[in-house]
């Protein structure tokens, strides 16, 4: 774990409506908005449900699994602060309870990595304040 | 008589290397661009009154007001403005916006100019944008913005389709076929396909010569009525049909990664109002930001059918002589590409329909479908001309 002030990768600017979100992560739970009208989770977290409009959601913890729905693997990295991360795995997960989320697939193979691959969550506790929701691929 | 929108007149400014020859700030280059397309129509600037902007430029603080300093720089009073920004399609969306505009009698001559001077600044980066809002979601993973998420739409296609990475190289090696024909072109060189399987890789399955240029440029549009086209002597372009969507902002938030619903919905609307079918295009113009835009775009406008793009590319189908004539100037991905590409496409396809086009030019095109792609496959929109 880095200081929050040597931590020099990008860090969310967190406001009222994804507090809860990054709230729940640094408790190390996937936590999302899940509509009561249409039952539907969904992410990144809105203030209306993004399939049936409704304003009537609950925060829900989800499972933290799901599958690699795509990925790729950064050859060359998003700007200086990632350099010494390359090659290294951004991937998009289908959670088993429906919505996708962008995150990081740590793996010490990133060769390996396959559409469908099954995954877990793992908390990344990257300073303090900050912990990020990464995945792990179930076969590694 | 009801009033119909042309366009009568396209300029651009010169490059060299991905520069513009010259120099100058990024409104010098709108203006050298403005000048040149309003001669081309045979338009004063003082007739202008429409101004359509969009950019990544910008006096910076809080709000952008580009259609307004840049008319105070361009000494005009515009009574309609529009700086509508999808990214790089919102040239394509101008059109049909100032069509409107123009029918509606709300302006008489509508200008839309775009310019960047991004390789001179050397200010683009694979950083991408702050971790606020919406991309609180996705700069922390540290994607590359913006090949990342076109990268994991290749991946995707590649997963349902079987789609190769030598099929997405077939564009790049067609497109530079092309850019040999233009002397603008940034890259001219020709490439293989073993080139650009052994091109750096960037963010997997692309290579860097799966990704457009970085360059300057700067490029715009003139359009007015065919009776104040008539009057000025021009010859006009016809607009027969247009169409815009967008679907997403954030690559997590795209409905399929491997189909382009933005084109699907925008060039399903331009299609219905041209009334023409795929068998009257006799060129296509589309965003190539990377190879896999390109063959999604085919796809998605309905040229062949989901999944069919790699085949449709293959053997060099997209190249000069070839049956799909196809971003005749050499591309995003071999010409220019100044960080927002659309005006691009619609300066070609006009100087292609006139027959102005030189060694590149196409024979006996007579209608053209331009289609420009924008943010991360977030936005498309489509424009249906013709000659005739």
């Amino acid at each position: 774990m880095s200081d929050t002030a040597t931590y020099e990768k990008p860090q969310p600017v967190i406001d009222p409506g994804t507090k809860p979100f990054w709230d729940a992560a640094r408790a190390h739970r996937l936590s999302m908005p899940k509509c009561r009208a249409c039952g539907q989770h969904h992410f990144y977290p809105r203030e209306l449900c993004p399939h049936c409009h409704s304003d009537d959601l609950e925060w829900t913890d989800v499972s933290g699994k799901g599958e690699v729905y795509s990925y790729t693997i950064a050859r060359k990295p998003a700007g200086p602060v990632f350099a010494a991360d390359v090659p290294y795995v951004i991937a998009m997960i289908a959670l088993d309870e429906g919505p996708r989320m962008l995150t990081n697939i740590v793996t010490k193979d990133v060769e390996q990595v396959r559409i469908g691959d099954r995954v877990t969550v793992r908390f990344d506790d990257v300073t303090p304040e900050l912990t990020l929701p990464k995945f792990t691929l179930d076969k590694d | 008589m009801a009033r119909e929108a042309v366009i009568v007149g396209v300029g651009d400014v010169p490059l060299k290397d991905g520069k513009v020859v010259g120099g100058g700030s990024v409104l010098q280059v709108q203006a050298r661009a403005a000048k040149a397309a309003l001669d081309n129509a045979g338009i004063p600037m003082r007739d202008v009154d429409g101004l359509l902007v969009a950019g990544l430029w910008g006096v910076p603080g809080p709000g952008q007001l580009p259609s307004v300093t840049l008319g105070e720089y361009l000494g005009i009073f515009p009574r309609f403005a529009d700086t509508t920004n999808i990214g790089g399609s919102a040239f394509e969306a101008h059109v049909a916006h100032a069509a409107m505009a123009i029918e509606k009698g709300y302006c008489d001559v509508a200008l839309i100019v775009y310019g960047s001077t991004q390789k001179s600044e050397r200010s683009r980066t694979l950083g991408g944008r702050p971790p606020v809002l919406t991309m609180q979601f996705e700069n922390v993973w540290g994607i590359p913005q913006p090949v990342g998420g076109y990268a994991m739409a290749a991946r995707r296609h590649m997963h349902e389709f079987g789609t190769t990475e030598e099929q997405l190289a077939e564009i790049a090696v067609a497109t530079r076929k092309w850019a040999s024909l233009n002397p603008d072109a940034t890259m001219r060189d020709p490439i293989s396909i073993d080139d650009v399987m052994a091109s750096t890789r960037i963010s997997d399955p692309l290579k860097l010569l799966d990704c457009c240029l970085v360059t300057d440029g700067a490029g715009a549009i003139v359009m007015t009525t065919a009776e104040n086209a008539k009057a000025h002597g021009s010859r006009p372009i016809h607009i027969r049909g247009y169409g815009e969507a967008h679907t997403h902002w954030s690559i997590g938030a795209m409905p399929d990664l491997a189909r382009l619903t933005a084109a699907e919905m925008a060039s399903k609307r331009a299609f219905d109002m041209a009334g023409v079918s795929h068998d009257a295009i006799d060129l296509v113009e589309c965003y190539d930001s990377f190879t896999i835009t390109v063959l999604m775009t085919l796809e998605a406008l309905g040229f062949c059918k989901p999944g069919e793009g790699g085949a449709f590319v293959s053997g060099q189908r997209t190249a000069p002589g070839g049956a799909f004539p196809l971003n005749t100037n050499g591309g995003g991905l071999s010409y220019c590409h100044p960080g927002m590409y659309g005006i691009f496409l619609l300066v070609e396809a006009v100087r292609q329909l006139r027959g102005e086009a030189g060694d590149r030019q196409v024979d006996n095109v007579q209608t053209a479908l331009v289609h420009g792609t924008g943010g991360t496959l977030s936005s498309g929109a489509t424009v249906i001309l013709a000659n005739n």
